[in-house]
Parts: structure tokens; C-alpha cells; sequence
């Protein structure tokens, strides 16, 4: 007879396929963090002296900061002197100016990822922006959105191109000295994402960046910036991956969204970064801030994450709701399987009148994971009017793993309304047993219904998107449960 | 169609079927009678292939298969169904897409296509109606907030759609109404057929007045101790359990 017991053991054993290695040139910078290498990076970027100087701010701040500890996750400290903080793969030029310039090798990485750089294979609609290691590689349908006046390049060129929006814009959400490792990212980021949808604009197509950390002992401190300005909307796709290492790599990014006056914007996140081995060697540590801000009247921004990688996840994306009938969301599904660690969750922050949010978490542990929902609800003075909804479940997969919740409420008038619904199940061995005697096997059983848990979040998710997640959601699970 | 010799299983340390020999032929209902703690819920459990009740002896033959060395899902997949004592629920998962992912399973075994949405839905509509049952349990997850009765019917509905070569139905009558005891024999008795074997595994004899059995088997400690036609399960109705292992002692 089979065993039950050994399948959702064995759910643990699957592999990474992201894992690989690309054998590519890179141009890095020796490891450990000074003003010299933050003065390097960024005359390697040829940016203006504003940034630099942001950034020295940033640096010396942070040297008055201390690693948070707060957080119910577990890991050795980390030497900050032994991480690369630049790394990018060699090319003929400086920069690859069309994707022709772009090293194959690169190119074949990201075909096997999946990702449809090249133009003429895009018939999804998806224009994206890859981050390898510290750089911008490559971005696609830029002249197509240009007609319509959207910018959506790299960080870098932004920063090149667009001073003056970066310049107005650039930790306006998320202040460089915000936390520890925004302070980091601060200083050191080498790249990312930049897009601005103009005034009335409807972005009329899925906007991705793709991020992947190729390059040893490196860290990725990439940073996002989405400005939408009166009336526009744009919806944003992010993806993750890593190749398998023996040692554990930082990620910590920043991501800052402004919507203005009847502005939308919808991000969703597919993290799959490498989650360690199953005896929990290896891994990303991926340690980010992401923040919106509702600035103008009737705004609305989106959070939806499928959170499958990482060793250690430490990220609350949130909303900071200052125009008037403004409106947050965040849509969450975090799975930890094997020794993963997750704390995450959002902090809505009403400041506006009539302000609306809601949280959606979805928590799912296996093997001894464990997952905690940190979520935070503000509701000031001025936010007359303000609703909060928060719903978080947990979802237990055998008995080695766990689940923790800690809302915190903040309520500060007396015509606001706060919501909280919290429950904890458990997939038991009666129901896959059920399921098998139907004909059903083991994994599609545990597939089914992880699957029936999360629907509520991928159902915001873009389509594309959520067959992937659901995907990426069963490969992560394989052989946990029985 | 299932032979099984010198049938020995235990749970943890506690050996509960002691050499349980059965042959069930296609086209009859067999039912299965005995006190508490004989050793029912167990055989129904073994044929299904739970793997809390280790075989430690004795064989099971399903259509010339060795069905012990099965799967529980390749079970299901050639045609063995249980319903059971406590149906699960399962959140999230609604009962008409769990039927669905079910029934094409099985269909791919047989090498059959599988059903599109609209014939499956036709299908499931012509045997709710055969159930009595209200259309908008299909929506809601498997057997989440169902009473015990509609957690019965709900069994024997999915056998019904599954058209199941062997069934083997765990105490069906068990907490069930007079109502719905007329329903749920109903139900089997519609699904009787040539090409179909029944076990009814019950401790009662009131489930016989409405579904008749070609035999009845009495079991206790793990032993058949009885067997004859529906005749027996009168008998053990007047006598009672203890009556009739007195009998069988002597």
C-alpha cells in the first residue's frame, strides 16, 4: 500500500528549475560597502549630483541604523563588508542600447525563463523590463508606449533622462531613511523599473520587470518607481528568480507607487526567488520595502503577491491613504514550505476621509515553514468615514510547520469601521484519503485545494499571471503533503 | 469479481480482521452485519486501501488484480468506490468541480474522453433528481455544512455519477431519518445491475427491509462467523448478536 504520510514528505523533495547558472562575463565591483564604492556605482551609472548625494545620505544614515529585530523570522547576522554591491553582466559598450547588443547568453537565460523578450514573440500584450543582477538589460515595447507619452525604462536611464521626475519623486514615499534596508538600497541600488503613465492615460498593456540574481555572493538592490498621474491607470507585473547557491544572497529592494487624483495602480508580484535546499541551506534573504500613496482624491492602488521563494521574505507592501475616497488593497498568498521563513503582510494607513482598504491573506505552511501575517491598520483623526476589511487564513500542511498572526488596530475617530476575520485549517490525511478513493491522486488533491484556499487572490491577479502562480504554487508544494 | 482469502489486518499493534474469506460474484449486494468492534468499518476501509490498517496476511483478488498492492486512487480508478461512515469536508473546493476532476479521472482510466461542462452538468442533474437533492449543495465545497443525512445522500449520488463496478457502502443508514433511508436505498437500489457488485457494511437490519441482499455475513472478531441470505438478518434481528455467537460456539 502507499503511504500518505512519506507523499507529504515527499512534497518537500522537488527541485528548484530556476536553479541554473549563466556563464557570463560579469563587470563587478570587490566586495564591502564605503562612500568610495557608492561614489563608484554611481559614476558607473554617470548620474547627476543629486543622486549621488542622496544616496551618501542615505549610506550615512544607515551607519546610524541597526538591523531590525523585530520580525519572527530567524537567520545569522549578516556581514554587510562581504556582499558585492555591483555587478553587471559585460557587454561590448557601456550599455546595451537594442536588444541586438545584448549578450545571447543573456538572452538564452531569459528565453528559458519563460520571459518573451524579444518583441516579435510578444503576443501577450506584456511589455517588460529585465533586471539581471544590477543592471537594466533590456526593455521592450518602449517607442510603442512612448506614443502614448508613457515612460517605462530602467532606473538608470530614468535617472539620465528624467531628473526632474525622479528628482520630485524619488523617496517621496518611502524616505531614505525609512528603514534599515530601504536605507541600504538607498545607497547602493543599481537599477530597476521607472514608468510614468501620463495625465488621462490608460496604459493598454501589462507593464513587467523581471528580476533575476545571476552572479555570486551579490546582493540586488533594485528600485521602482510608478508615478500615475490625474486619470491614469497602469497594472504592473513583477517575477523573481535565482540560481541555486549554497549561501544565502540579499535582496532588498525598494518599490515606491504614486497615484494621483483618479489614478490607478495595480501591482502584482510573482516572487519565486530560490528558497534554499530542504535542509534550508541557501536562499535569498529578500528583505523589501514596498509603499504606495494614494496622493489625489478618488486613487486607488493594488497589491496582490503570490510569494513562493525565498529563505526568508521580510516585506509589507502598503498604502498610505491620503486623498479623500481613496482606496487600498492587498491580496496575499505566502507559502513556506521546507525551512522557508515569511513575515509579511501590509500596513494601510487611512488618512483621507471615506478612505476604504482591505487585506486578503492567504498563508500556507508546509514542511517547517513557518509563515507569520504582520498587518497594520491605521485610521487617524482626519480619516472621518475611513472602512477597513482584513481577512487572514492560514493553511497548515502536516505538523512540523507553523502559522502566526498579529494584526495590530490603530483606530483614532469614532466613525470609522474596522474589520478583522482571522482562521487557521489544516489539510488532513481523512481528506486526502478522501479525495484518492475517488480517483484523485495525492498531488492533484493537495493542488485542489491549496488551489480552493487561495482562489480569492488569484482571482486579481492579471490571467497570465494566475496560471503561472497557480503553477509555481503546485511546484513549490510537490510532495509536502499526503 | 473480489476473492478475498484468509484476510488478516491490524491498526497499530491491534490485529482486528482474524482470516476474513469472501467471494463476491458481479451483479450481487452482499451485506456485511455485525456488532460493534467486529471488524466492518475495518474490512470496508482495507478494500478502499487506507493505510492506517496494515495487511499483515492473507490476499484480496479484484477481477484477478492484487488489489492490496494498489493505489487507493487506482483502486477508485478500476471501479472500487466506498462511501463512507464520515464524509470529509474540504473548504474551498466546490462539489461540483471535485465531482468533475473525479469522474474524468475515472473516465481516463476506462479510456473514455472526458465530459465536457455541459454534458457533466446533465449528467449530474438527471442523478440529483434520482437523490432528491437540492441543486445548490453543487455549489457549495464538498460536504461543507451539510447535515448528516444530505452527507449520505451526497455518497450515494456521487456513486450514482461514478458508476462504480464494486461498492462498498460504510453504515450509508447510519444517523440517517426514515425519509432519508427510503432516498439513500432508493438510490442503490436504482444502481443494482448485472454488471455491478454491492457490499452494505451496516449494524442495523432495518437498511435490509429496503435494499434485499443475495447474502448476509455475520462477523465478529474479525472472523465471518454466519453466512446465508436475507433469512439471516431476521434471525439475528430476533436473536441478537450474542444469540447467534452462542450458536456459533456450539
Amino acid at each position: 500500500m502507499s503511504t500518505q504520510v512519506d507523499t507529504i514528505e515527499s512534497f518537500a523533495t522537488r527541485e528548484y528549475k530556476w536553479g541554473f547558472i549563466t556563464d557570463i562575463g560579469a563587470d563587478s565591483v570587490a566586495p564591502g560597502l564605503n562612500e568610495d564604492i557608492i561614489r563608484l556605482i554611481s559614476a558607473k551609472k554617470q548620474e547627476p549630483e543629486f543622486m549621488l548625494e542622496w544616496r551618501l545620505r542615505a549610506y550615512r544614515h544607515w551607519l546610524t541604523m541597526t538591523e531590525p529585530a523585530w520580525a519572527n523570522v530567524h537567520f545569522p547576522p549578516i556581514d554587510y563588508q562581504s556582499i558585492i554591491y555591483y555587478s553587471a553582466p559585460k557587454s561590448k559598450n557601456d550599455g546595451p542600447k537594442s536588444l541586438d547588443e545584448v549578450d545571447p547568453e543573456l538572452l538564452k537565460t531569459y528565453e528559458k525563463l519563460g520571459i518573451p523578450l524579444h518583441e516579435r514573440e510578444l503576443l501577450a500584450g506584456v511589455a517588460v523590463d529585465a533586471v539581471f543582477d544590477s543592471v537594466s538589460v533590456a526593455t521592450t515595447f518602449k517607442e510603442k508606449l512612448a506614443e502614448l507619452g508613457i515612460i517605462f525604462c530602467s532606473f538608470s536611464e530614468a535617472v539620465r533622462e528624467h531628473p526632474e521626475l525622479v528628482k520630485k519623486y524619488l523617496g517621496s514615499v518611502v524616505p531614505y531613511s525609512d528603514n534599515f534596508f530601504a536605507s541600504l538600497n538607498s545607497a547602493v541600488f543599481s537599477d530597476g523599473s521607472f514608468c510614468y503613465i501620463p495625465k488621462g492615460v490608460r496604459c493598454p498593456m501589462e507593464l513587467s520587470t523581471y528580476f533575476r540574481i545571476n552572479a555570486k555572493d551579490t546582493g540586488q538592490f533594485e528600485r521602482t518607481l510608478i508615478i500615475a498621474d490625474e486619470g491614469s491607470y497602469v497594472s504592473y507585473l513583477e517575477g523573481c528568480t535565482a540560481p541555486k547557491r549554497d549561501s544565502n544572497q540579499l535582496h532588498a529592494a525598494v518599490v515606491e507607487l504614486i497615484a494621483h487624483d483618479n489614478a490607478q495602480i495595480k501591482y502584482s508580484t510573482v516572487q519565486n526567488w530560490y528558497p534554499g535546499d530542504k535542509e534550508g541551506k541557501g536562499g535569498i534573504y529578500n528583505f523589501v520595502t514596498k509603499r504606495g500613496k494614494c496622493l489625489g482624491v478618488n486613487s486607488k492602488i493594488s497589491w496582490t503577491q503570490v510569494e513562493t521563494g525565498s529563505a526568508i521574505t521580510w516585506k509589507y507592501p502598503s498604502c498610505i491613504l491620503m486623498g479623500d475616497n481613496s482606496v487600498g488593497e492587498f491580496y496575499s498568498v505566502a507559502l513556506t514550505n521546507n525551512y522557508q521563513q515569511a513575515d509579511t503582510g501590509t500596513k494601510m494607513i487611512h488618512i483621507g476621509k471615506n478612505t476604504r482598504s482591505t487585506i486578503v491573506s492567504k498563508g500556507i505552511s508546509a514542511g517547517h515553514g513557518q509563515n507569520t501575517y504582520r498587518g497594520m491598520v491605521k485610521i487617524g483623526k482626519g480619516a472621518t468615514g475611513a472602512r477597513n476589511y482584513s481577512q487572514c487564513d492560514s493553511l497548515l500542511l502536516g505538523d512540523k510547520c507553523g502559522a502566526h498572526t498579529f494584526p495590530y488596530l490603530e483606530v483614532k475617530n469614532t466613525s470609522s469601521q474596522v474589520e478583522h476575520e482571522a482562521s487557521t485549517s489544516k489539510i488532513g490525511e481523512d481528506q486526502i484519503f478522501y479525495c484518492r478513493q475517488r480517483g484523485i491522486s495525492n498531488e492533484d488533491a493537495v493542488s485542489m485545494i491549496v488551489h480552493g484556499f487561495c482562489k480569492e487572490v488569484f482571482r486579481e491577479l492579471p490571467m497570465e499571471f494566475a496560471v503561472e502562480a497557480q503553477k509555481l504554487l503546485g511546484v513549490s508544494l510537490e510532495g509536502s503533503v499526503g | 469479481m473480489l476473492e478475498i482469502r484468509n484476510l488478516h489486518a491490524r491498526v497499530s499493534e491491534k490485529e482486528i480482521l482474524q482470516g476474513i474469506d469472501l467471494t463476491v460474484n458481479t451483479g450481487e449486494v452482499h451485506a456485511i452485519m455485525g456488532p460493534n468492534g467486529s471488524g466492518k468499518s475495518t474490512l470496508a476501509q482495507v478494500l478502499a486501501g487506507r493505510d492506517l490498517y496494515q495487511v499483515t496476511e492473507g490476499e484480496i483478488l479484484y477481477e484477478g488484480k492484487n488489489l492490496i498492492e494498489m493505489s487507493p486512487e487506482d483502486r477508485a480508478r478500476e471501479g472500487v468506490f466506498m462511501a463512507f461512515q464520515y464524509p470529509v469536508e474540504i473548504p474551498g473546493v466546490s462539489n461540483l468541480y471535485f465531482l468533475k476532476a473525479a469522474l474524468n479521472t475515472i473516465r481516463k482510466n476506462r479510456g473514455l474522453p472526458e465530459l465536457d461542462a455541459m454534458d457533466f452538468l446533465s449528467l449530474v442533474k438527471d442523478r440529483m433528481k434520482l437523490m432528491e437533492m437540492d441543486p445548490s449543495l453543487m455549489n457549495r465545497p464538498v460536504n461543507a455544512g451539510f447535515s448528516g443525512g444530505e452527507k449520505k445522500r451526497n455518497e450515494i449520488f456521487q456513486m450514482a455519477v461514478l458508476e462504480p463496478r464494486l461498492a462498498i457502502l460504510d453504515e450509508t443508514d447510519s444517523g440517517l431519518d426514515i425519509d432519508a433511508l427510503k432516498i439513500v436505498a432508493k438510490g442503490v437500489n436504482a444502481l443494482r445491475s448485472p454488471e455491478r457488485a454491492i457490499i452494505l457494511v451496516t449494524h442495523y437490519q432495518r437498511l435490509l427491509n429496503y435494499i434485499t441482499p443475495d447474502y448476509v455475513h455475520v462477523l465478529s472478531d474479525g472472523r465471518i462467523v454466519k453466512s446465508g441470505d436475507k433469512e439471516l438478518a431476521l434471525e439475528l434481528e430476533e436473536k441478537g448478536y450474542t444469540g447467534l455467537e452462542l450458536e456459533a460456539a456450539i
